[in-house]
């Protein structure tokens, strides 16, 4: 009965975005206020269908509806209750259902919050947020159905995949989707701007929230779906290139540069064609990763199984919502008028220059992500690629990103000065150059590509402090006055140089890990002590535990430092009974500066196990990082100025540049 | 004010308008690639092994079912499927009534349980019902593996001369009956 | 208008200095870091340059694991028509079983074995990496090649 609900409360969601993706348009182009008026209700109506239908589905899953072959497919009894609803999405139609809520979800939200919009455009954003819509529920339910009955039912599911069955990954798909999804919106944005053809610095402002919100929770989401890989996955790896892990990345890169193009049509009426591009591709790589990850054409460790009528349709849907705004792109946006000129040495110039080095990378990675398709289409040979590749085309291209930023940030707009600029970040140079060779000095690190990831982290940090920090020193009055001048400082400024100290915390993260880890595979004897990274590890044994749905063969390591006691850390080789399939769980211990991570491997039939020890420098930086990213957008959110709803100027004043 | 640089003029927007398609077109290529890339999925691409005699086997019976097991002999002297299922499969469990039916109209249909445990068959069997001719145990998968089966279910149909001539994989719906596997039984039966 | 123009010119400029660039990188890195995907068959029918990253794809043979010790494994990866010594140093994926699919990364070496650095197993039964499945259709179109193949 729930489960009828559940499909017949999507089938009325599917209706009301019919009617929700047309008549607004329709009303839009005739100025008929009551057909325009029917958006913002229907948006709302439709998160309601849409949440009865999910709150179905997990139901369905807390209460283990076996009758249900979505439910049978992926759940079982003997599943602690989190992982029974975090089930729900560890599957196709399950995360489908999750990403059609989060879009109406958004919808809903530019409904209620989005006061500020004028009505015929709020209505045209809508509209084009229910036709993205209405592409999925068809999707759904025409070839995913999550509430299609089993008959006869099984007595018991199959369970979950048990890699999946982990707090981390219980997180990642909601956070990932709401990036994702949450792009649909500075689509829907850009679509209703060309459609009224009138892109200005007003339409800049109302995007903004709506892009930081998703890029926002797509940081967040990737640095999540990182960390699960880093410790479930068990070769200490954080980042993979995996077609997968690319098809989030991608998104991300483009919505970072729409981020800050974003900031330029505001602030000076320009670079508006290229802003709508780009939220055009940033959701158009968000539907194409959904696209790679549920079709099967490429191969990865976490796609979804595949099932070529699913990726036909999506593809359909790809083509349609894609294609459809790249041609009105096409049409509408040679008519939108420049603004603002600058000189290159500017803020603007800046900005652009992030811009394009933020979508050549994204270029490499989609090329690299796509080539081997596209080399088997034309019958060539079948390849592979990976780290080495995105190694050797995408870090080239971070450098002078990185090297630019925190003079691009303290450049003024229109018409800067580069040695005024130079002039207030020399102290942060120095200090940059004279930590790096005190680097080099004091431990045995290689002059080369480490030394320069190092410098760049180092950089980003100081660079982008330097700024407020110089802002708020002159004039004397004592430290009391200083810091209230420094936290006085507007806070989308803050957020800026949070979001930029979390990149450089980041990159020396990415750097210490990638450059500095060592690695020992050997075969132990319990009671054996071997050593790595100046730590003596200690093996004392393996024996059997029991968890609520697996047994286990936990190995116990204790680790002492120059004799002393550091910490004792186990891992599992874990077996999922209902699942018949094993795992590892890594051990680790992590302080601010290294990880242990400690492996359980095979046995040897002498009684040995085979074990492998990393040492990790620096590791915790990696999502230290993402998070101050992330909180940075979080801080930009808040920022009154921006807020939606928040008193605006008046619109005609920002519209007709002084030019 | 209509001297104003940031102005558009009539004539600008057409001469700088193919940079504006560019975008769509090179979106074109993207989606063909990809297009062209879905029609190479594993499943729709026929098994190389059609038209060729099924690979040697001789598979041990499933305790407490019978003695008898099942190996190339069995194959030929009319058309037939062979399915290979395995208990712990949830879309076996899905095709399992079109089996059922498909025996039930008199259809020979062999099967290789598939890395399976004995008492789990036997129980998925017992529920579900029995539309097998013979079964053999294939716990290592190792007849799977000449069989070039990649994962369960997959369903393969035998011409008279023990030939491969079709081969099926995930489960089969009604509408696969219907548009495939029926008529090409019909005409390998005439 | 000068500084409009200007603006464009260092914009073309650094659109066409970056996009080459970003070619040039990306047009080095595809003929170089890139891994050929090979079957067993694939192998057994020329040499291939020493030292080329590859891609070895099939079903790891029943009964050839062996562990030594110091963590060192040895096995074979068979597409039912050849199959190829390998070795491994390192923890092996949960699901390596006999009669998996995998996938190793690695290059061959002088005798003939191939020397993986990664072990990749398939996630899910009703599941294979899709150059696996390929690889071993394939290798059937081989045998039947290579008359009095071993069968």
């Amino acid at each position: 009965m729930i489960a009828e609900l559940g499909h017949f409360a999507l089938v009325l969601a599917f209706a009301v975005a019919l009617v929700q993706g047309t008549l607004p348009l329709l009303g839009a182009a005739r100025r008929d206020a009551t057909l325009v008026a029917v958006a913002p209700p229907a948006a709302l109506v439709q998160l309601l269908l849409i949440s009865i239908a999910f709150g179905a589905l997990v139901h369905l899953y807390i209460v283990s509806d076996f009758s249900v072959a979505n439910v049978a497919a992926n759940s079982h009894q003997s599943k602690p209750l989190v992982y029974r609803i975090s089930g729900v999405w560890g599957n196709h139609e399950g995360s489908l259902l999750l990403w059609v809520w989060i879009l109406a979800l958004f919808g809903a939200a530019v409904a209620a919050f989005g006061r500020n919009l004028p009505v015929l455009f709020k209505s045209r954003v809508l509209a084009i947020q229910a036709l993205i819509g209405v592409g999925f529920l068809a999707f759904m339910l025409f070839t995913s159905n999550p509430f299609e009955r089993l008959d006869p039912a099984p007595l018991e599911g199959r369970g979950l995949n048990p890699i999946l069955q982990d707090p981390g990954l219980a997180m990642h798909p909601p956070m990932l989707y709401l990036g994702y999804v949450g792009f649909s919106t500075t689509f829907s944005f850009a679509i209703a701007g060309l459609l009224e053809g009138r892109i200005d610095p007003s339409w800049a402002r109302w995007l903004r929230p709506w892009t930081l919100a998703a890029w926002t929770a797509l940081t967040l989401g990737i640095a999540l779906g990182s960390w699960w890989a880093y410790y479930e996955l068990g070769w200490g790896g954080f980042w993979f290139w995996d077609p997968v892990e690319n098809a989030s990345f991608m998104p991300w890169l483009a919505g970072t540069a729409l981020l800050h193009s974003a900031i330029v049509v505001e602030k000076r009426d320009t670079l508006k064609s290229w802003t709508i591009l780009l939220a055009i591709l940033t959701f158009a790589l968000s539907l194409l990763g959904t696209f790679l990850v549920r079709s099967g054409v490429l191969t990865s460790v976490h796609a979804f199984a595949s099932d070529p009528a699913r990726g036909v349709f999506i593809l359909a849907l790809l083509i349609v919502a894609v294609g459809g705004a790249l041609a009105l792109y096409a049409w509408r946006a040679p008519s939108l008028q420049g603004g603002g000129m600058f000189a290159p040495v500017s803020r603007e110039g800046a900005l652009l220059l992030n811009n394009l080095l933020l979508a050549s990378a994204t270029a490499t990675v989609l090329l690299g992500t796509l080539y081997p398709l596209a080399l088997d289409v034309v019958g060539g040979p079948k390849i592979s690629v990976g780290p080495p590749y995105f190694n050797a085309t995408f870090v080239p291209l971070m450098i002078p990103l990185f090297l630019a930023l925190p003079i691009g940030a303290v450049l003024a707009w229109k018409r800067a000065d580069l040695v005024g600029a130079v002039q207030r970040l020399w102290l942060a140079a120095l200090v940059t150059v004279g930590l790096s060779i005190g680097l080099v000095l004091v431990s045995d690190l290689e002059l080369g590509l480490s030394l320069i990831g190092y410098g760049l982290g180092l950089w980003l940090i100081l660079g982008s402090l330097a700024d407020p920090l110089s802002r708020a020193a002159p004039a004397g009055g004592g430290f009391g006055r200083f810091w209230r001048r420094l936290i006085g400082l507007p806070r989308a400024s803050w957020a800026m140089v949070v979001a930029h100290v979390g990149l450089g915390v980041l990159v020396i993260g990415v750097t210490a890990t990638s450059t500095g880890q060592s690695e020992r595979i050997l075969s132990m004897r319990p009671g054996q002590t071997a050593e790595i990274a100046g730590y003596a590890v200690r093996f004392e044994g393996v024996q059997e535990v029991r968890g609520p749905n697996w047994i286990a063969q936990r190995g116990t390591f204790t680790v002492r430092r120059d004799g002393t006691f550091v910490t004792e850390i186990a891992s599992d080789k874990r077996f999922f009974v209902v699942e018949q399939r094993p795992t590892t769980e890594a051990g680790i211990h992590t302080t601010l500066w290294r990880d242990l991570y400690f492996v359980l491997g095979e046995p040897a039939p002498d009684g040995a196990w085979t074990v492998r020890l990393y040492h990790n420098p620096l590791v915790a930086w990696i999502w230290g990082g993402a998070v101050l990213m992330a909180l940075g957008g979080l801080l930009s959110l808040s920022d009154r100025r921006f807020r939606v709803g928040a008193p605006r100027p008046a619109r005609t004043a920002v519209a007709v540049p002084a030019e | 004010m209509s001297t104003r640089i940031g102005e558009p003029s009539a004539t600008r927007a057409p001469r700088r308008g193919w940079l504006y398609l560019l975008p769509v077109l090179l979106f074109a290529a993207v989606g063909v690639f990809l297009a062209l890339g879905l029609g190479r999925d594993p499943q729709t691409l026929p098994s190389v092994l059609i038209d060729k005699p099924a690979p040697a086997f001789a598979l041990p019976p499933l305790p407490g079912r019978d003695e008898r097991g099942f190996s190339s002999a069995d194959l030929g002297g009319r058309p037939m499927l062979v399915n290979v299922f395995a208990s712990w499969c949830v879309p076996c469990r899905i095709e399992h009534p079109v089996l059922d039916q498909l025996a039930r109209e008199g259809v020979t249909i062999h099967a290789i349980n598939y890395k399976d445990a004995p008492d789990d068959a036997l129980a998925f069997l017992r529920s579900l019902g029995d539309p097998f001719t013979r079964i053999g145990t294939d716990r290592q998968g190792r007849a799977a593996i000449d069989w070039g089966v990649y994962g369960v279910p997959e369903t393969f149909v035998i011409d008279r001369d023990g030939r491969i001539r079709y081969r099926h994989v995930g489960p089969l719906q009604p509408r696969d009956l219907e548009r495939t596997v029926r008529p090409l039984l019909a005409e390998l039966g005439r | 208008m000068r500084l409009r123009k200007r603006q464009r010119i260092v914009l073309v400029a650094l659109v066409l200095l970056l996009g080459a660039g970003s070619a040039a990188l990306v047009l080095a890195a595809l003929g170089e870091k890139v891994s050929l995907f090979v079957a067993p068959s694939d192998l057994a029918a020329g040499p291939l340059e020493p030292g080329k990253r590859l891609r070895l794809g099939g079903l790891v043979e029943p009964g050839s694991v062996m562990r030594g010790t110091d963590g060192e494994v040895r096995f074979a990866v068979t597409d039912g028509a050849h199959s190829v010594p390998v070795v491994y140093r390192g923890v092996l994926p949960d699901l390596f079983r006999e009669g998996q699919g995998i996938v190793t990364q690695g290059q061959i070496d002088a005798s003939g074995v191939f020397r993986a650095s990664e072990v990749l197993a398939k996630h899910d039964e009703t599941y294979m990496p899709k150059e696996v499945a390929e690889a071993l259709k394939r290798s059937g179109h081989w045998k039947d090649g290579s008359t009095g193949a071993p069968k």
